[in-house]
């Protein structure tokens, strides 16, 4: 029965793909193709962060509002921050892909301030607010808020701690195969977050300001 | 210094849960005394507690589940035992005691029995179908199963420290927040839920990326077996879901430990917004459950009747309409919370558009078997057994997706009975013919065939006695969670449930006994050639057990059935191959990193329960500390030496020598 | 399976990896997705302060300005292109957006929907005491 079906083969009818399948993918393919499905995963996360945000962003409890509380200027440096260092970031992966260990060394550190200025910051943001009376206890608004930009700012400490690996790791063994390929999931991590900062200042800080 | 934790944690003062909790514990301690007396340590250590092999990860998940069925189980026996004798009567279980068996009842059966179920089955089956030596990421398999391990482990730890939630399986707010449960109990459940949630979203993406990325040469996606794309379908949902629930948990977690306000009563908290998004979640969990059990039965079904699977295509298209439209139905499950009739009827009318595809399969089924020579063993019948009551099933759930008839039945029995008459019916039917079906390709030897029907047929029976009454008895007007009741009316039906669930307990009994008859008598059940059934997919090509690279050199796939059409070209060609070229093969190293990591996250896990806030620094510490040291590894792989790969090899060609020579009758 | 620099699947781009060996084209990718991003960006923080533009589109600018952005890091940064050795990232990009838009989407039209028929909670509260 298969004898006689192989030529009518369906995938060659529909045309999904020239050729039949080559086998499993090389490993570089494979990592960053799950890291990449986590990363979905984790927008889809942050997708339920943002949900709440909406639907509580009016729940002030007679506390005060976003308009009140934010400063544009700091989240625009914050911005401005985060934006750099996902360029240094690249070029980060463009000296692990040369092997070139000096500018690898450099750009990861660059990226690393940037982040850690960034962190330095939402921090002193959020001491403020708190200090303010206007902590995450204070209305569901708050509480909405200090979450979603919170879970943000504990990805980027976790990006800086994995940063730092990276970078030991390069140091002490260097370009090695598996080491390259963290280099590349760690990439694909730093750029996401700076995907989600988008969504963050757009709608938590520009929107919020704007009503 | 430890928290909240004091000696009143124990529950002195109640004998249930203490007498359990003691049995439990010195059959522990009496496995582990056992297993290092006897010297068994080194080998489990070796060979399964470290192991990165997808076949051993996925035994140990099944076994994980079938442990906690029996936990599960004997939750819903004092459940029928209470409602049967509750009747104008206090009962034997006060209500404080009931609420946390009703909550670990479900929590334990969705998460650590079905969830765990599958997952092994998947993890063990896919790579073999695929024709590949493992799946894509084995060490963060592992993990993933330790994980999860770790969540069934706090469940447990609660029976005796602590106590558990009382606000059902799913915790609502505001009885969920601090206000309204004080104790610990809900934060057991949050805590085990958040780490066993990681395992699982590690397992989807393992399998996820498996199934796009790791198949052998040849092996189109239209050629895949219907298992594979079953498991492609429910781990994209899980990876979709899943963190919708980790956020969500996270949320209330945050109210709970921190004074946020998401779901609280004051303060502008919105608890709605939970309902939403945990049903968000759950629906899509259920699919997440239901699709590897329809993937199993489209391989028993074309197994034992003898004929390739039916609509394959078609089957296909159902399943990945299935996987969109699960994630566009969750409203149903609260209809009656208040939103407008628009949007009740939108949510309806998806909620029974999904039926369509199932039904789709239903028919695929039926087709496969028409014309065919159809076997009546073991997994065929739990296969027939599912195709009637799952069908009785979906024909009740697409009765309460009416919203107006939900509104009178939503929280009754008759929901209750609807699924479990789904998830019992198709999950655990589904996982229980796999199991049989698949259990020689782990063990090397078949279950006994005589037990196992009899436990199907007090399995089947027991099911209908003990579920069909509450059908009535929700018409009745019955609500779900009674922990005591005044109607006469009902108290019959609840009788007779409690003989269904006696039933239900013999049939257990017969699995129990199943699995000891079958490990005493291996020898007489031994399975030699690898393919025990004549089945038609790539895992019956290997030994039973496969060795541990799987192939010795991986298959070049043709069409559909790739291992059938091998059979039948090696019938014809009247002998095996036999000039097949060895190569040494790398496989990745064992690695305690998941044990290791599972026992920082328990220690993480338990101390965030009691608030005990230097342990948890501690926990986490060492749980990075583990990944760190994981990532500084140089050697994660050893090679197999050709020769080594070819004497195996042989070995079980020369088994499989007769089979093939005797030119198969079916 | 170890592999060494840039030897690809034919069929296949890992996600976050670009097609291209050399780096002159690369380096100018970069520089002109951040130029992009900084262009965008800074629109964005002047049309939410300013008087300048009819106010209602306000919030349509800021968030078609944002999925801009969003492109400019997936296309500049993250290399996602509509080629055929992108498709499994594209298709697994897309599955996931899909779901965003039904959790966001879904959670917003149910909850507003909700909350416009129930009872505000701090009236109810008043009807405990």
């Amino acid at each position: 029965m298969s004898v006689t079906t192989m030529t009518q083969d369906l995938h060659q009818v529909r045309g999904l793909e020239v050729t039949d399948h080559p086998g499993p993918a090389p490993k570089r393919i494979v990592t960053a193709y799950g890291f990449w499905i986590f990363i979905l995963s984790d927008m889809v996360m942050f997708s339920c962060f943002f949900a709440a945000f909406a639907v509580l962003s009016g729940e002030t409890a007679g506390g005060p509002h976003g308009s009140e509380l934010f400063n544009l200027k700091n989240v625009a440096i914050e911005t401005g921050c985060l934006l750099l260092s996902s360029f240094t970031c690249g070029m980060a992966s463009i000296a692990a892909d040369v092997r070139n260990r000096l500018w690898f060394h450099v750009s990861m550190a660059v990226t690393c301030v940037l982040g850690l200025a960034f962190l330095f910051i939402e921090f002193r943001e959020f001491a403020d607010l708190v200090a303010r009376g206007a902590g995450p206890s204070r209305s569901a608004f708050l509480s909405s808020f200090f979450t979603l930009v919170g879970c943000h700012g504990l990805h980027v400490s976790a990006g800086v701690l994995w940063l730092l690996t990276m970078m030991a790791q390069v140091f002490a063994k260097g370009f090695r195969a598996d080491i390259l390929r963290r280099i590349l999931c760690f990439a694909l991590f730093w750029h996401a977050l700076d995907i989600i900062w988008v969504a963050v200042f757009s709608v938590v800080y520009l929107l919020g300001s704007a009503a | 210094m430890l928290g909240k934790l004091t000696w009143a944690a124990i529950p002195f003062d109640q004998p249930i849960p203490l007498v359990a909790g003691g049995v439990v514990l010195v059959a522990i301690l009496a496995v582990l005394v056992w297993v290092v007396v006897k010297g068994h340590l080194p080998y489990l250590w070796d060979e399964w507690i470290t192991s990165v092999d997808h076949k051993r990860i996925g035994v140990m998940y099944v076994l994980l589940a079938s442990v906690m069925l029996l936990r599960g189980f004997s939750d819903a026996i004092m459940m029928r035992a209470q409602q049967a004798v509750a009747f104008q009567a206090p009962g034997f279980l006060p209500p404080e005691h009931y609420n946390q068996i009703f909550s670990a009842h479900g929590t334990i059966m969705i998460f650590f029995v079905a969830m765990p179920f599958v997952i092994g089955l998947m993890n063990l089956v896919v790579p073999l179908q695929l024709g590949v030596r493992d799946v894509a990421f084995p060490t963060l398999n592992s993990v993933g199963f330790w994980l999860t391990a770790t969540g069934a482990l706090l469940v447990n730890v609660s029976l005796v420290v602590g106590e558990f939630a009382r606000t059902g399986w799913l915790p609502y707010p505001p009885l969920s927040e601090l206000t309204y449960s004080p104790g610990v109990g809900v934060d057991y459940y949050l805590w085990s839920l958040e780490i066993s949630g990681i395992g699982t979203l590690v397992a989807g993406i393992n399998l996820v990326t498996t199934v796009l990325k790791i198949r052998t040469k040849g092996m189109n996606y239209l050629r895949m077996p219907m298992f594979c794309w079953t498991t492609l379908a429910s781990n994209l949902l899980i990876i979709a879901a899943f963190p919708i629930l980790t956020a969500t948990l996270a949320m209330l977690i945050l109210d709970r430990y921190l004074g946020f306000h998401f779901f609280t009563n004051e303060a502008g908290g919105n608890m709605m917004m939970f309902m939403n998004l945990i049903w968000a979640w759950g629906h899509p969990e259920v699919y997440i459950l239901v699709l590897p059990a329809f993937g199993i039965f489209s391989e028993v079904v074309s197994t034992f009747s003898g004929k390739p699977l039916f609509g394959y295509r078609s089957m296909v298209l159902a399943t990945m309409a299935i996987c969109i439209i699960s994630f566009m139905v969750w409203l149903h499950h609260f209809f009656t919370m208040g939103a407008g009739p628009d949007v009740n009827a939108i949510f309806g009318i998806a909620s029974m558009i999904i039926a369509v595809p199932t039904g789709v399969k239903i028919y695929n089924w039926l087709f496969t078997m028409y014309g065919g020579r159809i076997r009546f063993s073991t997994p065929m019948l739990w296969s027939i057994g599912f195709m009637v009551t799952f069908i009785i099933g979906g024909l009740t759930g697409v009765l309460v997706a009416v919203p107006p008839a939900d509104f009178l039945l939503h929280n009754s029995l008759f929901l209750v009975a609807h699924f479990h008459n789904v998830i019992i019916g198709g999950v655990l039917f589904g996982a229980f013919a796999g199991y049989t079906y698949w259990f020689p390709k782990a063990f090397g030897f078949k279950l006994h065939e005589g037990l196992g029907k009899a436990a199907f047929w007090f399995w089947l029976v027991g099911f209908y006695v003990a579920f069909f009454p509450l059908y009535a008895v929700g018409f009745l007007g019955m609500t779900r969670r009674m922990q005591h009741y005044d109607v006469a009316e009902w108290r019959p039906w609840l009788l007779l449930a409690s003989v269904g669930a006696v039933l239900i307990l013999i049939g257990i009994i017969f699995q129990i006994a199943q699995l000891v008859v079958s490990i005493r008598d291996r020898e007489e059940l031994r399975d030699h050639t690898g393919d025990p059934w004549d089945g038609r997919s790539l895992e019956w090509a290997t030994s039973s057990p496969p060795p541990v690279f799987n192939f010795a050199v991986l298959p070049d796939v043709r069409g559909e059935d790739a291992y059938w059409a091998q059979k039948v070209r090696a019938r014809q060609a009247g002998a095996a191959k036999s000039d097949i070229e060895y190569r040494p093969i790398e496989m990745p190293r064992n690695s305690p990193t998941g044990f290791v990591c599972a026992f920082f996250a328990t220690v993480t896990g338990f101390a965030l329960i009691w608030h005990i806030w230097w342990m948890v620094i501690a926990g986490l510490i060492g749980a990075f500390a583990t990944f760190v040291v994981f990532a500084w590894r140089d050697h994660d792989e050893y090679e197999i030496p050709a020769d080594e790969v070819a004497r195996i090899d042989r070995e079980n060609i020369s088994e499989r020598r007769d089979m093939i020579s005797a030119a198969g009758s079916v | 399976m170890t592999d060494v620099h840039h030897s690809h699947d034919p069929i296949d781009l890992a996600p976050g990896e670009e097609d291209e060996g050399r780096i002159g084209p690369r380096l100018i990718g970069y520089v002109v997705g951040l130029g992009l991003a900084i262009l965008l960006t800074a629109t964005s923080f002047f049309v939410a302060g300013t008087d300048l533009v009819w106010q209602p589109s306000i919030p349509v600018a800021i968030i078609v300005l944002a999925i801009a952005q969003m492109g400019v890091h997936l296309v500049f940064f993250l290399h996602i292109t509509t080629g055929a050795d992108n498709t499994n990232n594209v298709l697994a990009l897309a599955f996931g957006i899909l779901i965003v838009v039904l959790v966001i989407g879904g959670s917003l039209w149910i909850m507003s929907n909700l909350n416009h028929n129930m009872m505000p909670m701090d009236q109810l509260m008043k009807m405990q005491r």
